[in-house]
């Protein structure tokens, strides 16, 4: 089956064209996902306004509660609250927004559609990568927002503290969001997208020490907690915003930084080679 | 460059004994297809008989077992950008991107061909202007099969794949579609069909392939599709209160003898038949088993004597109708 030269079927020379840059078109798609997400009402509850939500019930309800790590050494609940919710909305923009929006696209056809089309596929991920991008930092920005103004929380203000913000933001948005591409395979269907997606997230969000302080559960739990990402970017934000003392109930005494970023950057690499392998533009049942 | 004065005479879509198997089903089995520049080209067949199989491997979508497959000169296995700006694809009906409006959609689609239509013109030329700012999900089945068109011809493809367009579709909006379509091919655009309505076939088509069994078992216009039994006229009058029938060859004597024998008289209930392109088509993707049989049990619940084999399938045709409802 190889091509033969034949000068009366080779139509390509003359057709030379320049197609628009594959960054041109990664802009037009992140402002379309932006469109759309904003749109869907349920996305806009259940994944963007969710940790802003829980972090005003839970720091309502338990406002008079500190939080102790010593004698004399307490934060306010909002405060101790805050990480958690941070790590909660990244989970919740990057990974259960891909498994379920992609899980969907490839179900009604979208991603069929796409393929069609001269469109890059590079463009297509960096889309989905630019609308999460903005979606979490909007998000993260109104929970700081919210936590300083509303509940009082004192945010750092050493400029260190904000690199390990960044540092971990970055490196759990990425890891997040590749996982909810490789994840998007699992479902069958654009139905059973978020029943297969949601448990697991709030599964994580249970165990991984967000509603709950890490060291008051089960030393099995913690175990299991720790080989997911969701713990180890709660525990990273907490580092940011809670007082150096804090460290006094984290399960090593300390912050942990490097494995922190050793788990989150193994979840990036092998999501990413799972996601190359199992990423498909048609459903299951479409051959 | 020489090559492009060449290009009238290369055809869009040139296959050559395609086979693809899925586990043991030989889904197509060596099939030959050439679709001409400029014309619409119809590919009309049961489900199953591997016509979506042979449509999606011309689009890139599959891969096949064997054979060759050129589409606007390159193989769609391993086309990339520059052949994918050149086709258009409109899948059977979507109803994906729901939250985004027509315009917005038109609009985004064009910024992926370096030289789209005017997304405003292409919206009053699907005659969608006022539904522009309305959301996908609010339109009616006419109205989004137009835009997936619109979607489908953004980019001015020389080749555009037409799958069961009108699916769902009322007589008028019908009409309408295929009036655009028309309008496409006229523009210069090859347009590769598939239906299930004979009638779009025969409004639409240049020429019509049908396809059975994974293979083109038949491929003409659809005015000359099929064989001469297949095509044979009816001739029908009213003899002694009964309905009669004569399928033949020769109408035009049939109808002069009759004439002559009941001369001065007129000829009461005369009739000439010709099968439709559905009838036609039935009769080349039934087995003739199959057809006798549904003509035995047409002939027995019917009162119509000296039935023929056209007539026979007329009948068929009916049956099959009515199974499908």
């Amino acid at each position: 089956m190889t091509a033969v030269a034949d000068p009366t079927t080779d139509l390509r020379g003359p057709r030379a064209v320049r197609l628009p840059s594959a960054v041109s078109v990664a802009l037009a798609r992140t402002s379309v996902e932006l469109k759309q997400f904003f749109r869907e009402r349920d996305a806009v509850i259940f994944i963007f306004a969710y940790p802003i939500i829980m972090l005003a019930i839970f720091a309502t309800v338990f406002g008079d509660t500190p939080i102790e790590f010593g004698p004399g050494d307490e934060v306010t609940f909002a405060t101790y609250f805050l990480p958690g919710m941070i790590a909660t909305g990244l989970l919740l923009s990057t990974f259960q927004n891909l498994a379920i929006g992609i899980a969907e696209e490839r179900d009604n056809g979208a991603l069929k559609r796409l393929r069609g089309t001269p469109m890059p596929a590079s463009a297509y991920f960096l889309g989905k990568i630019g609308s999460v991008l903005t979606t979490s930092l909007v998000q993260v920005g109104l929970l700081l927002v919210v936590a300083a103004t509303m509940f009082d929380v004192e945010l750092p203000t050493d400029p260190g503290r904000w690199w390990t913000f960044a540092w971990v933001l970055v490196l759990g948005t990425a890891s997040g969001a590749i996982c909810g591409v490789a994840f998007s395979s699992i479902p069958r269907s654009a139905r059973s997208a978020s029943a297969v997606v949601t448990p697991v997230v709030l599964v994580l969000q249970f165990v991984s020490g967000v509603f709950f302080q890490y060291d008051s559960l089960p030393g099995w739990m913690q175990d299991l907690a720790a080989a997911f990402p969701l713990k180890w970017l709660a525990q990273g934000m907490r580092s940011v915003f809670l007082p150096e003392g804090a460290t006094a109930i984290e399960p090593t005494g300390s912050w942990e930084h490097g494995r922190t970023a050793i788990v989150l950057g193994a979840y990036l690499v092998v999501g990413l080679v799972v996601a190359l392998r199992t990423f498909r533009w048609r459903r299951r049942d479409d051959g | 460059m020489t090559s492009h004065l060449l290009e009238p005479a290369a055809p869009a879509i040139n296959v050559r004994d395609l086979h693809k198997r899925y586990g043991d089903k030989h889904a197509v089995n060596g099939l030959d297809l050439v679709v001409e520049r400029g014309e619409i080209f119809a590919v009309l067949g049961p489900n199953g008989a591997g016509k979506t199989t042979t449509i999606e491997i011309l689009e890139g979508f599959r891969r096949r077992d064997s054979g060759l497959v050129q589409v606007l000169g390159e193989d769609p296995g391993d086309a990339g950008r520059a052949w994918r700006n050149r086709i258009g694809i409109v899948l059977q009906t979507a109803n994906d991107q729901a939250e985004l409006t027509v315009a917005e959609l038109v609009r985004h689609f064009a910024r992926y061909y370096p030289d789209p239509r005017d997304p405003d013109e292409l919206i009053a030329a699907v005659g969608l202007t006022e539904k522009a700012g309305t959301r996908t999900r609010q339109l009616s089945g006419g109205q989004r099969r137009r835009l997936d068109v619109a979607l489908g011809i953004v980019g001015r493809p020389e080749l555009l794949f037409l799958d069961e367009p009108t699916t769902g579709f009322d007589p008028e909006a019908r009409r309408s579609f295929w009036d655009l379509v028309s309008g496409l091919r006229d523009g210069g655009t090859t347009i590769l069909l598939t239906t299930h309505y004979m009638e779009e076939a025969e409004q639409l088509a240049d020429r019509c392939a049908v396809v059975k069994d994974g293979r083109v078992v038949a491929l003409d216009a659809p005015a000359r599709l099929g064989d001469r039994v297949a095509r044979r006229a009816v001739v029908r009058w009213l003899e002694d209160g009964v309905v009669r029938e004569h399928a033949t060859d020769t109408p035009t004597a049939v109808v002069g003898s009759l004439a002559a024998r009941f001369a001065p008289q007129e000829v009461p209930g005369l009739q000439v038949l010709r099968p439709t392109l559905e009838e036609v088509y039935l009769s080349l993707i039934t087995d003739h088993a199959d057809a006798a049989e549904d003509a035995a049990d047409d002939a027995a619940l019917a009162a119509v004597p000296e039935r023929t084999p056209a007539v026979a399938l007329a009948g068929a045709s009916v049956t099959m109708k009515e199974q499908v409802r």
